[in-house]
């Protein structure tokens, strides 16, 4: 018993995050994932404060935990003083360092986000940069945003002449001095070897599901799978 | 609780000398848009602001996406600051709401638990051999427009009124969650009555617009848009407040966070090719401006210098109403003057031909 709950008390976003929840429901009320998902913000504070190790193991490898904005909108109404969206994000982590995110479907994606997002910062220093915004990957960006990217270096040179450059401005390109402190700080903080273990995972997961690997195909696969069980 | 609550959240916001952090959003989608603001502080008010060219994202996106952990984000942002003092600046500016939720999360973490901060010290001494001092005024980039709103009302060039009826512009104000949900102590108004935006708009001659959704997310979620699978969360979330708002018939947007500008713009648009709904008059959308654009307007920059005709839905019928004066044909014209072609027409442009036939009647 308390196990996990041990571990979770390691990450001070849980000690901020929940002191005593009263079960309320404040939080489910204001918040977005609970008008979307079959989704209860409330219900999981309660879970881990009961400090049960098989339901919470249960919660880092269910879908529910993903399903969260980290919006935030949940901190400043409960009338504890909790922030369920803190509770999330220390539960996301955890499952992430055990490998149970890959027994979700919205857990997997965390592949996705570690490719898209997480090796762009290494890449360029942004999280995101024109490029890798693909109309064909975001319909939803729209026509003027197709236009921008064939467009890119005539439509940003009137904002910045630093656009792929290095020099101050808009999207410049960071210098390899940049570049190599980023790296040494996600090597010395931990922050590469969290993306090597979602890589470690997800590459074993994939083989379960009959990908040869966690390749480009299986990026795909959790980047669009939505099996809409989650509503 | 009174309208005017927002006073008991008052913060202090330096007056001069920013060190100036872009945003991986606002660089990507308003590139004009951190143009102006450098133009405006620096130019019109006379202020001195520093454009680091060595600083990197806070990486908060992939922090809230949970890829990024904490003491990487938390040594990250020690760099920012190391950068700061190095320069010599003590007054911290952040052009994106994410980011300045990050920041000041951290700040106070670092007050909450010192061993933390200490760590951090070591991590980036470790990997980059530079120190830090804490900021001694952290901003967002609105609250230092905010802070000189009455000065650019002075040196204003037009005002939020239509100028067909004489009435002030309606306007909706869409502040972001990360601005004041997370330390409401450390934004304008705080988290109930964020009054940065509802200031500037106020000060410039335009009325707010009070919707039941106002304080609702506009649904990005992180991984809730970054992954496509997950996209109906954030069009459902801006869906209800574009719901809520038009009612209201409300003549622009204007947003604090780089992202809710972006999603309250691309999200008319997918809901329109999707169903066939339009939110703004004139059956097109309802136009959603950066408050870098929205001081721009005031001051009397040109539409397309703030880079205007990088949004999805026109901005046109709010030219007309605010009478300004423009080009139409210098709208899709890039950086050497030449013609680029015009993006494919969607239905959130249904008015586009008409905005432009108006401008043209008017001269
Ligand atoms: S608002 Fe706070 S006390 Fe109420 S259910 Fe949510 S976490 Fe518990
Ligand atoms: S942070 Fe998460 S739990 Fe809190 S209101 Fe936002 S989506 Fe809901």
């Amino acid at each position: 018993m308390g196990k996990y709950f041990d571990m979770l008390m390691e990450d001070v976003r849980l000690k901020e995050g929940l002191t005593a929840c009263m079960n309320c429901g404040v939080c489910t009320a204001v918040c977005p994932a609970a008008g979307v998902y079959n989704y209860d913000p409330r219900q999981i504070v309660s879970i881990v404060q009961m400090r049960d190790d098989d339901s919470i193991e249960e919660l880092l490898k269910s879908d529910t935990i993903w399903y969260c904005g980290e919006c935030m909108s949940c901190r400043p109404r409960c009338p504890r003083g909790n922030t369920p969206g803190y509770v999330i994000q220390a539960l996301r982590t955890l499952s992430q360092k055990l490998g149970f995110f890959v027994e979700s479907e919205k857990g997997r994606q965390q592949l996705a986000l570690k490719r898209a997002i997480g090796d762009n910062i290494l890449r360029t220093g942004y999280c995101l940069t024109p490029r890798n915004i693909r109309p064909e990957l975001h319909p939803e960006q729209g026509t003027v945003w197709k236009w921008i990217i064939d467009n890119d270096e005539q439509i940003y040179g009137r904002y910045t002449d630093a656009y792929g450059k290095e020099g101050a401005g808009a999207l410049r390109k960071c210098s390899d001095q940049t570049l190599d402190e980023i790296h040494k700080i996600f090597e010395i903080t931990g922050g590469k070897a969290f993306f090597d273990t979602i890589e470690h995972y997800s590459d074993i997961k994939a083989r379960e599901m009959g990908f040869d690997g966690a390749d480009e195909d299986y990026f795909m696969e959790v980047y669009t799978h939505n099996s809409n069980q989650h509503y | 609780m009174k309208r005017s609550s927002w006073t008991d959240y008052q913060k202090e916001i330096a007056d001069d000398n920013y060190y100036y952090a872009r945003s991986c959003i606002r660089q990507n989608f308003f590139p004009g848009s951190e143009k102006v603001f450098l133009d405006i502080v620096g130019r019109d008010l006379g202020r001195n602001i520093f454009d680091d060219p060595k600083h990197t994202s806070c990486t908060g996106i992939g922090y809230h996406s949970d890829v990024v952990p904490l003491e990487t984000i938390m040594t990250v942002v020690a760099r920012q600051f190391a950068l700061m003092s190095e320069a010599g600046y003590e007054n911290f500016t952040s052009s994106c709401i994410t980011s300045f939720g990050i920041y000041t999360e951290l700040l106070a973490t670092w007050e909450e638990f010192p061993e933390m901060e200490e760590r951090t010290r070591e991590y980036l001494y470790k990997a980059t051999g530079r120190e830090f001092t804490k900021p001694k005024n952290l901003a967002h980039t609105s609250d230092v427009i905010f802070h000189h709103r009455e000065e650019i009302a002075r040196k204003a060039k037009r005002k939020l009124i239509n100028t067909y009826t004489g009435e002030p512009l309606k306007v909706v104000e869409h502040i972001g969650c990360h601005y004041a949900k997370i330390f409401p102590k450390k934004g304008v108004g705080g988290s109930e009555f964020p009054y940065v935006l509802a200031g500037m708009v106020e000060s410039w001659g335009g009325e707010i617009v009070d919707y039941p959704e106002r304080r609702h997310c506009c649904g990005f979620g992180f991984r809730n848009y970054l992954v496509q699978a997950n996209r109906g969360y954030s069009i459902t979330n801006s869906h209800k407040k574009l719901e809520s708002m038009a009612p209201y018939k409300p003549d622009f947007i204007v947003c604090n966070c780089p992202g809710c500008s972006m999603f309250l713009d691309k999200w008319q648009y997918t809901i329109a090719e999707m169903e066939g709904t339009t939110y703004g008059q004139n059956g097109a959308g309802i136009p959603v401006l950066t408050y870098e654009e929205m001081a721009g307007l005031v001051l009397g920059y040109d539409p397309w210098e703030l880079g205007m005709q990088m949004h999805q839905v026109d901005v046109e019928p709010l030219l007309d109403k605010m009478g300004v004066e423009y080009d139409p044909t210098a709208k899709y014209l890039g950086k050497n003057g030449r013609f680029l072609g015009r993006p494919q027409k969607a239905l959130v442009n249904s008015c586009i031909e008409e905005a432009i036939y108006k401008t043209s009647n008017r001269r």
